[in-house]
């Protein structure tokens, strides 16, 4: 199952990064009006890595986020997921890693509203040929993971927010994927629901799947192991890996 | 941080000794302010000159001493309670001084100090985060006192992100001319308490 998708020319060595963006540039339109969403990224993910992309509106963190997930192709540069250069792949070859590695979380949910949460979890796997059965089964073992099996059974529209949001995490990372993407998570949730749902990103990741989320909320980047900063289609800065907690512990007071 | 009103609250529960205060108010306060003995004696000492405790007896402040609350004391905790900590004059904040005058020093970016500063705040953050991931699930005082200290700090960097676009706003549009205002350090919002 946890094969890499095939890919040509695809030697990987033991430390391959699940993301890797190498001086990706992003042009919109053409000419006078023409707008350079990003501007040579470099970004690696690595496996059971939680990256954050922090920026103001317009900064290009969105088109990161696509990019890296394979839905827009970039204007220059390359992107490789789990070790296979998206550029050297047929349509369906991309598609199928896209369906197999990839994961996406988007701010409105996005779950079908004529499937059960079961079903919704279960639907990516069954697009890439698992039997129904398998699938829902699946679908069912990854509901219970987040603490959602009493969801199972109900429609998105008897679900709350933040039930839908957790459902829509279940199904990014059913199966063997490897890449979580999630732009703005927990973008109307309350701070706990948010919370809870950050929380289970975190989780996927402590169990190997690499994620980048996309946010301007910095109590959610704050869950991240490293968080980026990008402007202008640039990253412009990162956090330093941070050291243990007990350096904020005990102290001292503090007036 | 009222230490006094801190131990009144936990004498309202019923008798304690002076040690025993010491441990009850670091457990409650998630062991993020930290006590000393000597500051927990001369506390009690106070509350007791001013009538708010009652001591076992006048020998000595030795760990076996018991401090009980008076009726005055009871009173004094329910006031402090409910009264509104001065939030209405605006502190004098180091981290605004300095965007303040780095817009001013030839040479600087400010954007560039300001990014400094995020990126500080935000790893600040991620460390409170994973003491709240780890630690404050099971630790209810403490997660109070994480959660604090994370909408605290991000108010901030809310702050330097909307002083960063406004900056940069200001850099197109100049908001006046001759140059940005002086701000006015002098001005005080006086709210009824």
């Amino acid at each position: 199952m946890s094969e890499p998708v095939g890919f040509p020319g695809g030697e990987r060595t033991s430390t391959v990064s699940v993301l890797e963006l190498r001086s990706v540039s992003k042009v919109y339109g053409e000419g006078a009006t023409a707008v350079q969403a990003l501007r040579g990224v470099d970004l690696h993910v690595e496996p059971g890595e939680m990256v954050a992309v922090m920026g103001p509106s317009g900064s290009g963190k969105s088109t990161l986020l696509t990019i890296a997930g394979s839905l827009e192709d970039p204007t220059s540069g390359e992107v490789l997921v789990d070790g296979a250069r998206l550029a050297g792949m047929s349509r369906n070859a991309k598609a199928r890693l896209r369906r197999r590695l990839i994961g996406y979380v988007f701010q409105d949910f996005n779950l079908l509203p004529g499937l059960t949460a079961a079903e919704n979890v279960a639907l990516p796997l069954e697009l890439d040929g698992v039997r129904a059965r398998k699938a829902r089964a699946d679908g069912v073992s990854a509901l219970e993971a987040l603490g959602l099996a009493d969801q199972a059974g109900r429609f998105p529209d008897e679900l709350s927010g933040g039930e839908r949001q957790r459902v829509a995490i279940a199904r990014a990372i059913v199966g063997d994927r490897r890449l979580l993407l999630a732009d703005e998570p927990s973008g109307a949730l309350d701070s706990a629901t948010g919370e809870s749902v950050i929380r289970l990103v975190h989780a996927a990741c402590k169990k190997g799947v690499a994620a980048v989320v996309v946010t301007h909320d910095a109590q959610l980047a704050s869950w991240a192991d490293r968080v980026v900063f990008i402007r202008d289609g640039k990253i412009v800065d990162q956090t330093a890996p941070p050291p243990g907690p007990e350096s904020l512990l005990a102290q001292g007071p503090r007036s | 941080m009222s230490v006094p009103h801190a131990l009144l609250a936990l004498l309202s529960e019923g008798p304690k000794y002076g040690l025993q205060l010491r441990q009850e108010f670091e457990a409650r306060t998630g062991e993020v302010w930290p006590l000393n003995v000597g500051q927990v004696y001369t506390t009690l000492q106070r509350l007791e000159r001013d009538g708010l405790v009652e001591s076992d007896g006048p020998d000595g402040d030795g760990p076996q001493k018991g401090f009980r609350i008076t009726a005055a004391g009871e009173t004094e905790l329910g006031r402090w309670l409910r009264t509104p900590p001065d939030l209405a004059s605006p502190p004098r904040d180091e981290l605004v001084m300095k965007i303040l005058v780095a817009v001013r020093v030839p040479g600087t970016d400010v954007h560039e100090v300001i990014q400094a500063h995020r990126r500080y705040l935000v790893q600040l953050m991620q460390q409170w985060t994973r003491i709240k991931e780890v630690e404050a699930e099971t630790d209810l005082s403490l997660a109070l006192v994480v959660d604090a200290e994370l909408f605290r700090l991000d108010s901030v960097v809310r702050w330097l992100d909307a002083a960063d676009a406004r900056l940069r706003r200001a850099a197109v549009e100049p908001p006046a001319p001759g140059g940005a205002p002086l701000p006015r350090p002098r001005r005080r919002v006086e709210v009824p308490r």
